[in-house]
């Protein structure tokens, strides 16, 4: 078994196949989405491949240590900054080939016209303990 | 032969036994452990064997464990001063330990965190994976929680009388908590709630429980079976809990017979006045923006003023509304969501299907966020023909 993290972008990933923002779809495009992440993460409850979800607020803020017996220092959000997470969901699988499998089924939930978004989801391994047997 | 358990009895026998424990003189903290584990026990034992006397079964085995835990020369002479105790006591004096053991765990010296987390498991006889499962963190995070605040509080006396206002701050967090996970944290907030209205006679305790009563009768009405919200107006009102609500508006009018109003008896007033309305058209506006005038007069809090625009909106028209909310800090939470909503009456459609989106991305949870980002997307489709 191998964890894995599923990432979806606010920004930073290449755009999707049907980019259109989600308040131009029609209300009924947005029930459909929202149910088919639903229906996604319940079918992964049930095989027992889920750990996890969030989705995360676009807005951040940068902390840094602002050095001995100052409070931290706060910046941000940096337009420049390239990337954004909007949220993850960490799953256990049996194989790679498993986790691409399910990103890309979580990539094709319906965007605008009912039609599968194509978004560029990460998959990222986690790394893992030491096995016991490792020779 | 089993019989189900009767977890609601146990667990409204938990501050009693507590008490008792205390009162023999066992510390706050040993107690409560002793305390969880014969409730343990109790769930593994009770089906097959249901004890005569539930709460002697659980005092005995609870003071078992207290004295197997302390066995130190000096717990044990301590222990032979305590065995020939005091009589189990009378209802009056059962009510005065469990008030007492509210006042301990709302403690100010703790963080409402702790404090929410200790009043479940030592007052509401939730396990410790109960509470870490409906909030969401890892059992032995919340474990670590509860023992820290029991030291936090370890020095505290009892029997000096508390705030109860501290108090009514713990079981309001409960209750906004929802549910999530096997256990309905609304239903435990009214659960304890209704418990200490019978110890303690206090307008402001029944105006919570009357709030909380008249919230969770709507609760049907709220959302759709696919999670997504259902705004007030919109609601069945055919889905409402009719008789939580009689029951609320009841105690919430007996309360305010007293006249010594509070911030709760205001905003159950509110409540009440939302859900005696048989359509969302017959709502009386200029009574609740009555009542929120008397809440700012109670609070003052910015939250409060937000809620009292939108229903001057109602009551007076939308440009009255963004009049009310002209004033206010625009960084509030559900501040753009309100000016939304208020230009989408007052017609000016672009503006509220712009200020929706923003809404949106501020929304502090996911089933608020996609609902508005499910009204702007209304919008910008009738905006298209």
């Amino acid at each position: 078994m191998a964890k894995y993290l599923l990432l979806k972008h606010y920004r930073g990933a290449p755009a999707a196949v049907n980019d259109v923002p989600m308040d131009q779809w029609t209300p009924e495009e947005i029930t459909a989405h929202v149910q088919y992440m639903r229906d996604f993460a319940d079918r992964l409850v049930e095989t027992g491949e889920f750990v996890g979800e969030c989705a995360l607020a676009p807005q951040g803020t940068f902390v840094q240590y602002g050095g001995e017996g100052r409070p931290p220092a706060t910046d941000g959000p940096f337009a420049e900054t390239k990337d954004l997470i909007a949220g993850w969901m960490m799953i256990d699988v049996d194989s790679y080939e498993r986790a691409v499998e399910l990103a890309g089924e979580l990539s094709a939930a319906p965007g605008a016209g009912g039609k599968p978004i194509h978004e560029w989801l990460e998959l990222r391994p986690l790394l893992t303990t030491q096995l016991t047997i490792t020779e | 032969m089993t019989s189900p358990l009767d977890e609601a009895l146990l667990r409204s026998l938990t501050p009693n036994v507590l008490g008792i424990l205390v009162r023999r003189g066992a510390d706050f903290a040993a107690a409560e452990d002793a305390v969880q584990d014969a409730l343990v026990e109790a769930v593994r034992v009770w089906p097959a064997d249901p004890p005569r006397d539930p709460k002697g079964w659980l005092v005995t085995v609870a003071w078992r464990r207290f004295l197997d835990a302390t066995r130190s020369d000096a717990a044990r002479r301590r222990r032979e001063d305590l065995l020939d105790e005091e009589p189990p006591p009378g209802p009056a004096q059962a009510a005065d330990d469990t008030l007492q053991l509210y006042f301990l765990c709302a403690h100010p010296s703790l963080t409402p965190s702790s404090a929410v987390a200790l009043t479940l498991r030592a007052v509401g006889g939730l396990t410790t994976r109960q509470i870490a499962q409906a909030y969401l963190v890892p059992e032995t995070t919340m474990a670590q929680r509860i023992s820290r605040a029991k030291r936090t509080v370890s020095g505290v006396r009892l029997g000096r009388p508390g705030d109860v206002a501290t108090v009514l701050r713990v079981l309001y967090l409960v209750f906004n908590e929802g549910y999530s996970g096997d256990v309905d944290l609304a239903a435990e907030a009214i659960r304890l709630t209704r418990q200490l209205a019978a110890a303690i006679d206090h307008p402001e305790v029944a105006g919570l429980l009357a709030l909380m009563l008249l919230h969770h009768a709507r609760r049907a009405g709220r959302t759709k079976p696919d999670g997504s919200l259902v705004p007030l107006a919109e609601q069945d009102r055919g889905l409402w809990d009719t008789a939580s609500i009689a029951e609320g508006v009841e105690i919430l009018q007996a309360a305010l017979a007293r006249d010594r109003l509070g911030e709760f008896q205001a905003q159950a007033a509110i409540a009440a006045l939302h859900a005696d309305a048989p359509t969302a058209d017959e709502t009386d506006w200029v009574q609740i923006v009555e009542w929120y005038d008397e809440l700012i007069r109670l609070t003052d809090s910015p939250v409060v003023r937000l809620n009292r625009a939108v229903a001057v909106g109602e009551a007076d028209g939308p440009r009255a509304g963004l009049a009310a909310l002209a004033g206010l800090d625009d960084s509030l939470p559900r501040h753009t969501a309100v000016a939304a909503h208020l230009h989408e009456r007052d017609g000016d459609l672009a503006t509220a299907a712009r200020l929706y989106v923003e809404a949106a991305d501020r929304a502090l949870n996911l089933a608020e966020r996609a609902h508005l980002t499910r009204q702007a997307a209304r919008l910008n489709a009738v905006l298209r023909r």
